[in-house]
């Protein structure tokens, strides 16, 4: 049989629309963001638009009253960089100890508590992000409550906190699916050997737990940080339009049809990410495959 | 210990589920406040299905999903089965890896990048407004194959490499080896990787958004518009409707898995 070795001709036929597929409509668009990010207008080769990315200035009235100036899409870049960093941690925070209590339930437990952490994904995200709105509003629902037991409202519409608490609202399955999926493969065996070796609970969870379900966390870290850093819905609505995120400069230049820029911050964006990728990939490598750990 | 744990867990349920049981319970307010609850009534559904705009859009949506569906998975079943057959190596990993670009790439980013694309070559050809229907659907397919992808390929996995082989032995053709053999243990995959499909693109709002014309506008982009500016409750009337609606697709898709699943160990049973 010489089928065997060779690919038979069946599948190449099989794999050619797909193939061309990916090329033009998934690698050359990307091209063309770098094509329009070094081009002006006319299409002529200019580094002016990612210049004015990190020199642009504007001026900014603090709490104060006084006036500052500031670079005005550094400002943005390190405002989304801090607020979907913040709200990865927070993710995680809550994120691991619910995966790994989902992981330690009885099994016909577990998959009715997975199946209700997604339920909230299949609401429209636009929908979720603006129910947080009206709840979180001056007079919304939670003041309401608030209300109703005496103590006086609180506002949260319009700062950060609300943008966070949006973004976790948001991504925090994608948070729980990968650790619980790698703490249900984990082999159970390592952790009653380093309980019969004399580990306590919280030694067992330290130094055998954490670092097996590395790559989930890792996975997870990447899931929620790559939307909530690109997002511009939730900022919009529940930073009251005050927290102008990267995602929503990009989306304000396309409005505005200055596409040239707006390829320009995707491009920036596209490059952090990979960086940031690769680290990722590099430290599930070392830390967590063996590598050179002791 | 444990029961502060209990407590934490039933927290986080409730901060997930807060917004939904919000948004349920206000679909059905008699009064157009979305922080006082008056008197039940079906006023808001009413008032939905009186909005030609919202109902056009949604029209729309179920085309262009139903489309995209169809082409992602049929483009993405056969190349599935070509890539689980691919002997060769380089080609089988650049594969991969572009099936990963567009799952791992940011929606903005994929929706700008399309949209430039759209816009350079509708430029080239002189169209004054370059982003329609077409461009959407090509997009749709674009974010849904690799998922079609996911989901038939470890089903081909699962497979006896040498079941297609016996039966070509036993005097199949090849297509009819394919079409009693392969297809129906791909079945569980093209049937889940299509639902997901589907919902991938009814949901979809950023990469609709930045490859949409002005002609054609589905529901996330609707909606999107709709709060621009203050809502009413028809809104979550709507939002009431696509979430049992989602949630009755992912339920079959759910028990197609199930039952997949079920088969499966009473094989292995079976063999042993």
């Amino acid at each position: 049989m010489n089928g065997k070795k060779k690919s038979n001709p069946g599948c190449k036929t099989a794999l050619a629309p797909y193939s061309l597929w990916a090329i033009l409509f998934v690698l050359v668009p990307m091209l063309f963001i770098a094509y329009y990010a070094f081009t002006d207008n006319n299409f002529d080769f200019t580094t002016d638009n990612i210049t004015r990315f990190f020199t642009s200035v504007s001026n900014v009235r603090g709490d104060d009253g006084s006036v500052k100036e500031v670079h005005t899409y550094l400002l943005i870049l390190l405002r989304s960089l801090k607020l979907s960093v913040i709200s990865t941690i927070v993710c995680l925070l809550i994120g691991y100890p619910l995966a790994y209590r989902i992981a330690h339930a009885e099994k016909k437990r577990q998959k009715t508590m997975m199946t209700l952490i997604m339920i909230p994904m299949w609401m429209n995200f636009l929908i979720r992000t603006y129910a947080w709105m009206t709840i979180l509003q001056d007079t919304g629902v939670l003041n309401n409550l608030i209300g109703k037991i005496g103590l006086p409202p609180i506002h949260i519409i319009g700062t950060e906190s609300a943008v966070i608490i949006g973004m976790v609202y948001d991504y925090l399955p994608y948070m729980v699916m990968p650790i619980y999926s790698i703490m249900t493969k984990l082999d159970n065996n390592l952790v009653e050997a380093a309980k019969d070796l004399g580990c306590g609970n919280l030694a067992v969870l330290r130094r055998v737990i954490f670092p097996l379900s590395l790559p989930g966390v890792l996975s997870g870290i990447t899931m929620v940080l790559i939307p909530s850093v690109s997002t511009f819905y939730i900022s919009q609505k529940l930073g009251n339009g005050k927290f102008f995120l990267i995602g929503d400069a990009i989306e304000g230049q396309y409005v505005a049809n200055n596409l040239h820029f707006a390829a320009a911050m995707a491009f920036i964006l596209m490059v952090i990410l990979l960086v940031f990728m690769g680290f990722a990939k590099y430290a599930t490598g070392r830390y967590v495959y063996g590598g050179d750990a002791a | 210990m444990k029961a502060l744990s209990k407590i934490l867990t039933i927290l986080v349920y409730i901060f997930l589920f807060a917004p939904i049981v919000i948004l349920l319970i206000f679909s059905f307010n008699a009064s157009k406040s979305l922080s006082v609850f008056s008197e039940p009534s079906f006023y808001w559904y009413k008032e939905l299905f009186r909005d030609r705009h919202t109902l056009e859009a949604l029209g729309n949506t179920l085309l262009l999903a139903t489309v995209a569906t169809a082409i992602s998975t049929v483009m993405g079943t056969a190349a599935a089965w070509g890539i689980h057959r691919l002997r060769c190596r380089w080609y089988k990993t650049a594969i991969q890896t572009v099936t990963d670009i567009p799952m791992t790439n940011p929606d903005i980013i994929t929706g700008i990048s399309l949209m430039l694309m759209f816009v350079f070559v509708g430029q080239l050809f002189g169209a004054r407004d370059s982003l329609n229907f077409w461009t959407m659907l090509i997009a749709h397919v674009t974010f849904c194959l690799p998922y079609v992808i996911l989901q038939v390929l470890p089903k081909l996995k699962q497979m006896d490499r040498s079941l297609p082989e016996a039966a070509m032995d036993l005097g199949c053709t090849p297509l009819r080896a394919f079409l009693k053999v392969e297809l129906p243990e791909m079945l569980p995959g093209v049937v889940t990787g299509a639902i997901m499909a589907f919902t991938l693109s009814l949901d979809d709002f950023v990469i609709s958004y930045f490859t949409s014309g002005t002609g054609f506008e589905t529901l996330p982009i609707r909606i999107y518009s709709m709060t621009k500016k203050t809502v009413t409750p028809k809104m979550y009337a709507l939002a009431t409707i696509i979430f049992f609606v989602t949630l009755g697709l992912l339920l079959i898709s759910n028990f197609i898995q199930n039952m997949d699943e079920r088969r499966q160990n009473r094989e292995n049973d079976s063999a042993m």
